[in-house]
């Protein structure tokens, strides 16, 4: 685990036990000159440096790049799961170790780590729970959020009677469950097969929309990001670092439709192009 | 068949094929033995390979069977397996306080040992290295500690508590290495998604880590259970306790040769007394069932 102390002002708040109010001006992330080294048995290993990023609000901002180019462990240290060590995170003008206290955000990643003892409803409830919501209005959220993944009829089963598209499904609820403004995502659909992986891509771009709230998602599928993100932040590994922002402008139309027009293909290939780092040339073009 | 049956059908069969062998052989044995290398004229030479058959060294399953409903001891006294239920149902007791203590103080040193590594480096040895000093040797020292205990303070210091925790001190090793192994078995995603909740370590071992150590915990539970009745029967042995099933077992161990089926009363207690133990085990898993999906029905 990493430092508890590597803000000031988490202490404090923890000790009164009031989530500090969020700037409603401030962007959902914002990140200035982020960077993470391990100490590994040859030396320093730089993981990530000079991160540099900025995301509104509602906002949908995909993470891609290789193996190795540090977009999981950017997305750790956003949730606070690990410390950086330099730079500033700050998510909705707040210290990221005071808006993982405060549950400013959710998350979700590969695997769906649902606890297998718990029912479906009692898995969406563990983070409510957690934050001592009292049991009626956490019954009255899973109902909500049951729907909204189009799960209802089974909120009294068990994880291991899902299938792994209906398990992410799962912890995607489970994501939104105390309403974050920022969805925090490690390639949640990494693990599916192709049908099941459109199907949700198209749902989580609905459920997105619906809730207002702004999207940080890694993946390694370029067609992925492009039809989710506004924006796809294009990454590089040795050191890992940002080395294109790709801005994908497809509107709130997130349909099937729009995997087959011309400009959702332009916007693939302009992130396959910045991750290349040339231009791809064509057959039979000069 | 269904499972059950099929289950029940195993269990006659095994003790049934138990009876057979001991029936066949001492039907078809020698009934002096087999001893060789011995010097004529010399008593007790030699070295006995195979055990004597007559009815003094091996009675009939049926005699044995038919001495648990004859007086205990003669006379007007109670069946002997009115005695050996009395006898057992003490030791079992003892047995049971002496799990507890185990298991509270098992899962103390586990929790303890996972949460601070540190602690692990210290204490694990010596947790082990406790188990290997002789039950035989150690027991009259736990007892004789209680007694000076109760002088000092003035009170009498029982002996079924020198055995108790006699037996506790068999029990506690298998509880602090499951609950040791136990709590540091959920997967590390699980782990950060309640860091990512703000979780602290009360609530994350509350709604993680013990949920999740219940598969280990159950067979830890079942061997301190094992355990803690092996402990039990000893200590009573060793210290000298009445009214347990050890001693029963002794006294009349005393006096087979004058009467060989009525020991085989208390062996039939003890062992009804460790399968009642490790069925009880059982019982809490079977509440605990939730706990263990994915896992084997066992």
């Amino acid at each position: 685990m990493s430092t508890e102390s590597t803000t000031g002002s988490g202490a404090t708040t923890r000790a009164t036990g009031v989530p500090s109010a969020a700037d409603p001006a401030a962007p959902a992330l914002r990140a200035t000159g982020v960077g993470k080294s391990f100490t590994a048995r040859k030396g320093e290993v730089v993981a990530l440096t000079g991160v540099e990023l900025e995301v509104a609000p509602g906002e949908f901002v995909s993470l891609i790049g290789p193996s190795g180019c540090g977009k999981s462990t950017l997305l750790r240290l956003i949730a606070d799961l690990d410390a950086p060590t330099s730079g500033e995170l700050t998510i909705f003008g707040k210290p990221a170790h005071q808006a993982r206290l405060d549950q400013d955000y959710g998350i979700a990643f590969q695997q769906a780590g649902l606890l297998p003892w718990r029912s479906v409803g009692a898995n969406i409830a563990l983070p409510l729970e957690l934050h001592g919501v009292e049991r009626a209005a956490r019954a009255a959220r899973v109902a909500e959020l049951a729907e909204l993944v189009g799960l209802t009829e089974f909120v009294d089963r068990h994880p291991d009677e899902l299938s792994g598209g209906m398990q992410q499904r799962v912890a995607i609820a489970r994501s939104l469950a105390a309403k974050p403004r920022l969805l925090l995502m490690d390639e949640p659909f990494g693990a599916l097969d192709e049908m099941t992986r459109e199907y949700l891509q198209s749902e989580l771009a609905r459920i997105a929309a619906e809730t207002g709230a702004a999207v940080v998602f890694v993946t390694h599928s370029i067609p992925e990001a492009v039809f989710l993100s506004d924006r796809v932040v294009v990454m590089s590994p040795r050191p890992g670092r940002i080395t294109d922002v790709v801005a994908t402008p497809l509107g709130a139309r997130r349909d099937d439709g729009l995997r087959e027009s011309p400009e959702y293909y332009a916007h693939v290939t302009a992130v396959r192009e910045a991750l290349h780092g040339t231009p791809t040339h064509r057959p039979g073009e000069p | 068949m269904s499972r059950r049956t099929s289950a029940i059908l195993w269990g006659v069969l095994g003790v049934l094929a138990v009876v057979l062998l001991w029936e066949g052989y001492k039907a078809l044995g020698p009934a002096e033995g087999v001893v060789i290398g011995a010097v004529p004229g010399e008593a007790g030479s030699g070295v006995l390979i195979l055990p004597r058959t007559h009815d003094r060294a091996m009675p009939h399953v049926w005699d044995m069977v038919a001495r648990l409903f004859a007086p205990t001891s003669g006379g007007s006294t109670p069946p002997l397996w009115v005695s050996v239920l009395g006898a057992a149902g003490l030791t079992l007791g003892i047995a049971a306080v002496g799990w507890v203590i185990g298991v509270v103080v098992g899962g103390v040193l586990g929790a303890l040992m996972q949460r601070w590594r540190l602690l692990e480096w210290g204490l694990l040895p010596w947790i082990v290295v406790s188990q290997t000093v002789p039950l035989i040797a150690f027991a009259p020292i736990v007892n004789s500690m209680g007694l000076q205990l109760g002088r000092g303070g003035g009170f009498e210091w029982p002996q079924w508590v020198s055995v108790a925790v006699i037996a506790s001190y068999l029990a506690f090793f298998p509880v602090a290495i499951g609950v040791l192994r136990g709590l540091a078995a959920p997967d590390r995603i699980h782990l950060d998604l309640l860091r990512s909740y703000a979780a602290g370590y009360g609530a994350t071992l509350w709604r993680l880590r013990l949920p999740a150590a219940v598969p280990y915990l159950l067979p830890a539970l079942r061997l301190a259970a094992a355990n803690a009745v092996v402990g039990a029967v000893v200590a009573e042995v060793s210290i000298g306790m009445r009214g347990g099933i050890g001693r029963m077992l002794l006294q009349l161990a005393g006096q087979a040769s004058a009467d060989p089926a009525a020991p085989w009363g208390p062996t039939f207690g003890a062992i009804a007394l460790g399968l009642v133990a490790a069925g009880s085990v059982a019982l809490l898993g079977l509440g605990l069932r939730r706990y263990r999906r994915g896992e084997a029905t066992a």
